[in-house]
């Protein structure tokens, strides 16, 4: 609120009063102001659970708010719907649920509002029109071809050009590069830079403070549902930034951890594999993993960090090499045959693969337990509950309700559960791939310092990030993976973030990155 | 280019083809234009069926109420007409107002009190069917002068065929569903839902108008299939079309429709009918064939298509994934 008094009426396009919504007595928005310049992007920061997306979806018209006003151009408005959203200027692109795949181009471009010729469609005008839209965003693709044969970053475009031209006063992007590489964000914010030149007000929501100062002109930060406040980037210190976010001075998250450098675990590996690895997925490897030790997982997208945690977790068979445990072989022929091993894993599609929304946070955890005890012994409910409630105190998993279904917490807190289902089978190695991927500040630096403490417990962790900064602070060793194979292997003071760019840029790598 | 979400329409075409001349080849009467002409009444009221079914599977929907709204139209037509004396016409339109009723009512079921589509409609196909009892257990005949004049009209192919109202109905219909489901917004709502009804939402798709709108037309056109089933059979009678629902995914499925929606074509539906009629149609020129192995054919049919989308799914998420690890 601070510096908003010295915004000219005239410039801003949309403007939001005293917004306040709650679900089931839960309050998600509590008074909270924000306020939108013609030509800025305006981004929005908030911890999860900070209320950002209840904001987001309230002008967007997905939810109606309980009190409160929201101008646009300085009328009053209150979208009932996207629809009505869309029509009154405001248009959204969203993370994850985008588009269309089974329709083309053309027709996601234009749906529901196709261009008519004597009452009907009119598919060559749509395509026509479609051409000349996405030009101006410098695309020039088969706009008849279904959308699910572009890539994320296509789609995006595509995305955010149907969201202008429908709605033409404000831009909502929810986490939009999130599933881009670093050369498809660029080409995302000259679109975005030129957006802004055109007039239009974008609203940025993401977790990359690094974009955040690349394209931003302000920001408003919400913590719990409340403004925290709202001010210009351009000299705002990066830590005033995050202690906004955070509400408490950050503790020097990443640094710390470097003293892990010097002292590798000594000793035998417990778990190796030799030679591993499967045609059309991972070359084969080595890998041998110690008690105690944090094996990182570094490459680029594709490259295969994904495909070699299936290997070693059995969802993918190997059909070269051996595994052994302890010195003796095991055949890992399924998830099953891993989990009696003792081995765990946290997926990275953590929707689709990990959690199981509709049940309690205490049947989450409860999950892998029950899968090893196998399903004749039956953990009784009283069990859950305590298993659950310790987890959720010793993780601080919020809202510290057991019975609630995990689809309705946050990223951080759904990843936390997750972690605590694999914890309460103590297992000896836990494959853990990208745990920090879209979460907030404050969860990610608990989730690394869980890590820590894992391994200073003797647990083995094999951890797939593409967050250099991260792999560098917790990994004992990392591997580096490029076009399906290990390509290098750096451990103690080497695990730097430039040595690991220096790998993957190596010249064995035949494709163009 | 063909795109692959058209391969399976293109494949079913060619299996008709490749069938049909299979069958001319064996016996060249079955060129005729009479031949034609049956296969085309014979088929009509499941045809018209179909129609409403596929916008239905596009949605990622099913309807399995079908069969009992067309026995139930048939039965209602016949006691109307001729126990109540009333005009064919008048029916026909209070017919249609009540099928229309009842799929916007199960269509709004599903939407707002968010129940699966089976469960809805299955509980309609039971309802459906109990109040064609209701009304008459009998097998009752129709006779009216209008409906002869209606079965008495016809074009007359060269070479003797007959292209009846009815299916000439048919036609109209698969013509029409075609121009809405390709053409009109719509159309295009059907798709977008079969898609992915969350993305379709925040795309501003109306979705409850567009479901309401789907079960709807499948309502409308499983009372327009009711009459001409009664033209086609001049009676009503409430044990009659038991299954037709399934005979309509069939076609559909066979037509190169995606069974989980968002794909395919009403025109695909039209080539679905005519196999199923062409294998119905060979079993009667054999004339030792037991008329059971339609249905055997129909069902391996069934298991190809199935397998068939899979491939051609499995193939261009393939074909995406390389495309995406050479940007990568």
């Amino acid at each position: 609120m601070s510096d908003s008094q010295n915004i000219l009426e005239a410039d801003c396009v949309l403007e939001a009063r005293s917004i306040t919504k709650s679900f089931l007595g839960n309050i998600a928005l509590d008074t909270v102001d924000f306020s939108l310049q013609r030509g800025e992007i305006h981004a929005l920061l908030g911890e999860n659970g900070a209320g950002k997306s209840t904001l987001i979806k309230i002008l967007t018209g997905v939810y109606s708010r309980d009190s409160g006003t929201i101008r646009l151009d300085g009328e009053e408005v209150s979208p009932a719907n996207v629809g009505e959203a869309q029509a009154l200027g405001i248009g959204t692109v969203y993370q994850e649920v985008n588009l269309l795949e089974n329709l083309t181009v053309a027709e996601n471009l234009f749906l529901g509002r196709q261009p008519r010729r004597f009452g009907l469609t009119d598919r060559r005008e749509m395509r026509r029109r479609s051409r000349e839209l996405l030009a101006r965003y410098g695309l020039d693709i088969d706009v008849d071809a279904l959308l699910s044969t572009y890539s994320v970053a296509i789609r995006q475009i595509i995305a955010i050009a149907r969201a202008v031209d429908l709605s033409g006063k404000v831009l909502v992007l929810d986490e939009p590069t999130a599933s881009l590489d670093a050369q498809e964000v660029e080409v995302l914010f000259s679109v975005l830079r030129k957006l802004k030149a055109e007039g239009l007000g974008i609203i940025l929501i993401t977790h990359f403070l690094n974009q955040v100062y690349a394209v931003c002109d302000r920001v408003t930060v919400l913590r719990n549902g409340k403004l925290v406040g709202n001010r210009a980037l351009d000299g705002l210190p990066r830590m005033d930034l995050i202690s906004m976010m955070l509400g408490r001075e950050l503790q020097h998250v990443t640094r710390d951890h470097q003293a892990t450098e010097g002292d590798v675990p000594v000793g035998d590996a417990a778990i190796s594999f030799n030679d591993y690895g499967k045609r059309g997925s991972v070359s084969p490897f080595d890998l041998a993993i110690r008690p105690g030790e944090v094996v990182g997982i570094a490459g680029l997208l594709g490259s295969g960090r994904s495909e070699t945690a299936f290997l070693l977790f059995g969802i993918d068979r190997a059909d070269s090499g051996t595994a052994t445990v302890d010195g003796s072989e095991i055949a890992l022929t399924s998830p099953e045959a891993a989990i009696a091993q003792g081995f765990g894993f946290c997926p990275e599609e953590r929707k689709s693969d990990g959690i199981i929304g509709d049940f309690s946070v205490a049947e989450n955890i409860a999950l892998a337990l029950q899968a090893r005890q196998g399903w004749a012994k039956p953990i009784s409910s009283r069990q859950k509950q305590a298993l659950a409630e310790d987890f959720i105190r010793s993780l601080d998993i919020r809202p510290a309700d057991p019975d609630r279904p995990i689809k309705f917490l946050s990223g951080g807190n759904q990843q936390k559960a997750i972690l605590a289902r694999w914890l309460a089978t103590n297992p000896r190695l836990l494959i853990l791939d990208e745990p920090t991927r879209g979460i907030d500040i404050g969860a990610h630096a608990e989730i690394l310092k869980m890590i820590e403490k894992l391994c200073g417990d003797g647990m083995s962790l094999v951890v797939i990030s593409s967050e250099l900064e991260e792999l560098t602070a917790i990994a004992h060793r990392v591997i580096v993976l490029s076009d399906r194979k290990h390509i290098a292997e750096l451990s103690g003071a080497d695990v730097t973030a430039d040595n690991i760019m220096h790998a993957i840029a190596a010249p064995n790598r035949t494709e163009a990155a | 280019m063909i795109h692959s979400r058209n391969l399976p329409f293109v494949t079913t075409l060619a299996i008709f083809v490749i069938a049909y001349a299979l069958c001319a080849l064996q016996f060249p009467a079955m060129l005729s234009t009479r031949v034609i002409g049956n296969l085309l009444v014979d088929n009509a009221f499941l045809g018209i069926a179909a129609v409403g079914m596929t916008f239905v599977i596009l949605s990622g929907g099913i309807d399995l109420s079908i069969g009992s709204v067309i026995a139930f139209t048939s039965v209602f037509v016949a006691v109307t007409v001729g126990s109540f004396g009333l005009h064919p016409l008048t029916a026909f339109a209070v017919v249609l107002v009540i099928s229309t009723a009842f799929g916007s009512a199960m269509g709004a079921m599903i939407r707002y009190l968010q129940i699966p589509p089976f469960v809805v409609t299955l509980a309609g196909m039971f309802l459906a069917r109990g109040a064609a009892y209701l009304i008459s257990t009998a097998s009752v005949p129709i006779s009216h002068p209008f409906i002869d004049t209606i079965q008495g009209f016809y074009f007359r192919f060269p070479g003797g065929g007959r292209l009846t109202a009815m299916s000439m109905l048919m036609i109209a219909v698969f013509v029409v569903g075609g121009i809405i489901a390709s053409r009109t917004k719509f159309g295009a709502n059907v798709y977008a839902l079969g898609g992915n009804p969350q993305s379709a939402e925040l795309m501003g798709v109306p979705v409850g108008r567009t479901t309401i709108g789907i079960y709807a037309t499948s309502g409308f056109l499983s009372g327009l299939a009711g009459i001409a089933y009664t033209l086609y059979t001049s009676s009503g009678y409430s044990l009659a079309t038991v299954g037709v629902e399934l005979d309509a995914i069939a076609a559909v499925v066979i037509g190169g429709t995606l069974l989980t929606g968002g794909t395919g074509l009403i025109a695909g539906t039209f080539v679905g009918i005519l196999i199923q009629g062409l294998i119905q149609t060979y079993i009667v020129f054999d004339g030792t064939l037991s008329s059971w192995w339609t249905k055997i054919v129909i069902g391996v049919l069934l298991f190809v298509f199935i397998v068939l989308q899979r491939g051609i799914i499995w193939y261009s998420n393939r074909r995406i994934d390389i495309a995406r690890l050479k940007g990568a």
